[in-house]
């Protein structure tokens, strides 16, 4: 079935799975916008019990599926692993760093012997959820404005060379930090913008979840009043980013000659050359903007439903904007013609055809994932339900 | 090769090393564990019995407590694939990339979304799915090991794969040969059963601590049954399949094997070191003949153990790098000159085929061809042949502790499962605390069976094709020192927090039996 796809499809294929999984990553960071908000949330210890035990069942999900979008964009796309991770260290060590401390936190957090005590782990989840979402939605953002590196494969034969053999050079000494710190560009505004979207944006997802997930008034209240805050915060950041991205200039490949080149209005451009990413794009901000007013206005604890399927389609809608329609979704400022595209970082022939096999299972990996947490959420949180659990956080 | 940044290679080695050897302080007991968890309830569900169920309970507990710091230690080793070594995400990550991927949507999925079924779910979905979940997360565990594991032996035996000159990359084109390749099923079995081992000595020992308490006495007894007989066939099945994974090194890295015997001249009837101690003949570089203070051969055994023949020559380190002609086997002096015409001819060949001269360059792409099995050799042109020996004397005292180990677990087993049958543990204190004490043993044992894969295979990142030189990520090596230490720091201040608490949880026990409630 997928050998007898071009490799040009099995690229696309796979962007298309990278963007599902980034999507859904995006999605479950509601896990760390839950954790930014403990004590704003919960003013007594039961509240922040039952906050932290609400999305302390999920964190191992969105850690999951971030490890998999990892593993995938390794497997489909090797040249942006090796030239993004090994370029960019210190955002993605932070991010790594920020991640290690919440997979511990919650398991430790209570224990009798935990050595650093519970304030010092409900402070790593916090440095979790605002390190992971602002880093992580910086990073995305590079890819509309470009990074600094160069990518020469022939430099694994330098063996005299003054260059160490190197395939792909990070060309600040910044290591992928000056994407949100340096001032000469305007780029760094754009980059932290969509890094406080996606901060606001996890917070705001969290209220609904939280709403959704956690059977108390008071707690029900404060996630109402949160949430508008939230929202207005995300859309100033999410505008200023979507206003700065369909203005830019973008990375754009010839695609005959494969060279890169800078087009005026780019990613506008993407948006009405490709009319289905267009209209996934609005049919999924006007999701997340449904899921918010119902739960604003209507008093629904289902919101989650509406913004959650929403979130999934604006993000792959914008990942389909930095990599379809002959775009650089990897675009250097250093080396135009060293940006990668989705033909020229990708796997073989071989390897994304027996891949695309194992994605066929990623629609059942779904189905046990909604079949079991339906089972597990079909019972609200409450003070009892987490006190008499056997595993409480 | 003035060029080349030795402090950023050493750096970026030992931050790899430590977040592998941290990973793997956890990971054995999670994969042995989640099976003895999922037999305990298997005895739960079918009997009925609450006992089985607390006892299940308070096991979960404590696989909670690893797991996390299990998880938090993996991502790290996922992701410095790119951050520390990006050469390498390029040049196999064609094929490299492909097992991790699947490990995150078959593995890493099944074992999350199940772990919480399995922790919250106790009351809120049946027994038998319940009880499902729990399997669900053993084999999800299991399952990730063999694909990482997968992984690693292709690192080690590169199979199913091919040169695409024209990306300077390898590309996999026998996604069977990566995954049934001899190194990696033998690495996989060698390396899961050496978790189950490790998981049957830790509960026997917390259980006997219990016993020596006089405390929770019926739940240690039935645990002790339970990890005894688990143990006992797991220790005999990772002798067997420490015995294939010999063959695979011997077959595949000889100087791997050579390292991990201190074989520094080889022979027929080539002997087994039972015990011994070797020189400290590594600094200046040089092969010795006389390498060991003193030793307990077993002459024949290593050629046994090689290649199933008392009478089979087994290569040495000399052997390996000065050649052995004899034997047919080619110096390193030449391997690193044919290594360095491959990638001369290589390059010869992009150039030419930019120029469009295709006869010329379909000439060097053959002279390339012919010599590609070496291409790892060319970077050590110019530089002196011993650098491509592994640290001897780290292989072969991590190899005979493990080995030595291993052997005196399967004896611990059969005298616990012994005594515990006769309904006699109780009695033995001397065996108790031995228990106690052959906790810390088997993680030793565990970390030296690291350090035998891990070291004894060096510089090489690729067998043959890629030395850790050319791999590295172009990086200040002061960087990659200060990551090092900040993972230095918060590893071991997250240990010290798992260890406290495993041993409060262990002090406070499980929760009351329903009978004193």
């Amino acid at each position: 079935m997928f050998e007898n796809l071009s490799l040009l499809a099995l690229q696309h294929y796979w962007w298309i799975i990278i963007s599902i999984l980034g999507a859904l990553l995006v999605f479950l960071l509601f896990v760390q916008g839950g954790q930014t908000m403990i004590y704003q949330l919960g003013k007594t210890e039961d509240e922040r019990k039952m906050l932290i035990n609400s999305t302390g069942r999920k964190w191992d999900l969105t850690f999951t599926t971030l490890v998999t979008f990892g593993g995938a964009f390794f497997a489909s796309f090797p040249l942006f692993y090796s030239t993004s991770f090994g370029g960019a260290y210190w955002v993605w060590m932070a991010i790594l760093f920020a991640f290690i401390l919440q997979a511990v936190s919650y398991e430790f957090r209570t224990k009798t012997g935990n050595f650093l005590g519970q304030k010092t782990y409900e402070g790593f989840l916090f440095i979790n959820g605002l390190l992971g979402t602002v880093l992580l939605g910086a990073a995305v953002a590079t890819f509309f404005t470009g990074s600094q590196f160069s990518v020469d494969k022939m430099n694994l034969l330098n063996l005299t060379g003054d260059k160490m053999p190197i395939i792909s050079a990070w060309e600040t000494p910044f290591h992928g930090l000056e994407a949100i710190w340096d001032s000469n560009q305007l780029a760094f505004i754009t980059n932290l913008s969509l890094g406080l979207a996606v901060f606001f944006l996890a917070r705001l997802t969290a209220n609904l979840y939280f709403i959704n997930n956690i059977d108390n008034e008071t707690l029900h209240k404060r996630n109402k009043t949160c949430l508008l805050r939230n929202s207005i915060a995300f859309l100033l950041f999410f505008l200023l980013f979507l206003g700065r991205i369909l203005t830019i200039d973008g990375f754009a490949v010839n695609p005959d000659t494969k060279e890169v080149f800078i087009e005026s209005f780019k990613y506008f451009n993407n948006l009405i050359d490709m009319p289905f990413v267009l209209v996934m794009f609005l049919v999924g901000v006007v999701l997340v903007l449904y899921g918010i007013g119902v739960a604003l206005f209507k008093n629904s604890k289902k919101g989650i439903w509406a913004s959650g399927i929403g979130i999934v389609f604006t993000v792959m809608a914008l990942f389909f904007l930095a990599g379809f329609n002959n775009t650089a979704y990897y675009p250097s400022v250093f080396d135009l013609q060293s940006s990668l595209t989705i033909e020229n970082s990708s796997s073989s022939h071989f390897t994304l055809t027996a891949m695309s096999y194992v994605s066929l299972l990623v629609p059942f990996v779904l189905g046990y994932i909604a079949y079991a947490w339906w089972s597990m959420d079909k019972k609200k949180i409450t003070i009892e339900e987490v006190e008499q659990d056997h595993h409480m956080y | 090769m003035e060029h080349i940044d030795f402090s950023l290679v050493d750096w970026s080695r030992a931050q790899f090393a430590l977040t592998a050897m941290y990973h793997w302080l956890f990971v054995p007991l999670t994969l042995g564990l989640s099976f003895i968890v999922a037999i305990m309830e298997s005895l739960y569900v079918k009997t009925g019995n609450e006992e089985w169920k607390r006892i299940t309970k308070f096991w979960m507990t404590l696989f909670g407590i690893n797991f996390a710091i299990g998880v938090a230690t993996g991502i790290i080793l996922e992701f410095e694939f790119g951050t520390n070594w990006s050469n390498y995400s390029w040049f196999v990550g064609d094929i490299f990339g492909a097992p991790l991927a699947i490990e995150g949507i078959m593995a890493f999925f099944l074992e999350s979304t199940f772990i919480a079924v399995m922790f919250f779910g106790w009351n809120k979905v049946s027994k038998k799915f319940h009880l499902l979940s729990s399997w669900l997360v053993a084999i999800g565990s299991n399952l990730s090991a063999l694909w990482i594991l997968v992984a690693n032996g292709w690192m080690q035996f590169p199979a199913g794969m091919q040169f695409n000159p024209d990306t300077a990359r390898n590309e996999m084109i026998d996604f069977w040969s990566v995954l049934f390749s001899p190194v990696a099923i033998n690495k996989f079995l060698h390396t899961v059963t050496s978790g189950y081992v490790l998981s049957a000595i830790f509960v026997i020992g917390v259980s006997a601590w219990y016993l020596l308490k006089k405390k929770e006495i019926n739940l240690a007894k039935r645990s002790m049954v339970v990890a005894a007989t688990f143990g006992l066939i797991s220790s005999i099945y990772l002798i067997s399949t420490g015995d294939g994974s010999a063959k695979a090194v011997a077959k595949y890295q000889p100087m791997k094997l050579a390292a991990m015997e201190g074989l520094y001249y080889g022979s027929d009837h080539a002997p087994l070191i039972a015990v011994g101690a070797l020189k400290n003949c590594e600094d200046t570089l040089q092969v010795h003949r006389q390498s060991f203070i003193f030793e307990v051969p077993i002459y024949g055994a290593l050629s046994y153990l090689a290649f199933g023949n008392f009478d089979e020559f087994v290569p040495g380190i000399h052997d390996l790098v000065h050649g052995n002609p004899e034997h047919g086997i080619i110096s390193y002096q030449e391997k690193i000159e044919k290594g360095k015409i491959a990638i001369d001819a290589l390059a010869e060949y992009k150039t030419l085929k930019k120029i469009g001269d295709t006869q010329n360059a379909a000439i060097a792409l053959k002279t390339f061809e012919d010599n590609f099995q070496y291409f790892g050799y060319g970077y050590y042109f110019g530089r002196d042949p011993h650098e491509l020996i592994p640290p001897v004397r780290m292989s072969f005292y991590a190899f005979h502790i493990m080995v030595g180990l291993g052997t005196y677990f399967v004896l611990f087993f059969i005298l616990i499962l012994f005594f515990t049958l006769k309904k006699q543990v109780v009695d033995k204190k001397w065996l108790l605390r031995l228990a106690v004490w052959t906790i810390p043993l088997a993680y030793v044992a565990s970390e030296a069976g690291w350090i035998v894969a891990e070291v004894g295979r060096q510089p090489w990142v690729i067998q043959d094709l890629l030395p850790s030189i050319a791999a590295v990520s172009q990086i200040d090596s002061s960087s990659v020192m200060i990551t090092f230490f900040l993972f230095l720091a918060i590893f071991t201040t997250l240990l010290i927090a798992e260890i406290r608490i495993m041993l409060s949880q262990i002090k406070k026990g499980p929760e009351s039996s329903p009978s004193k409630q």
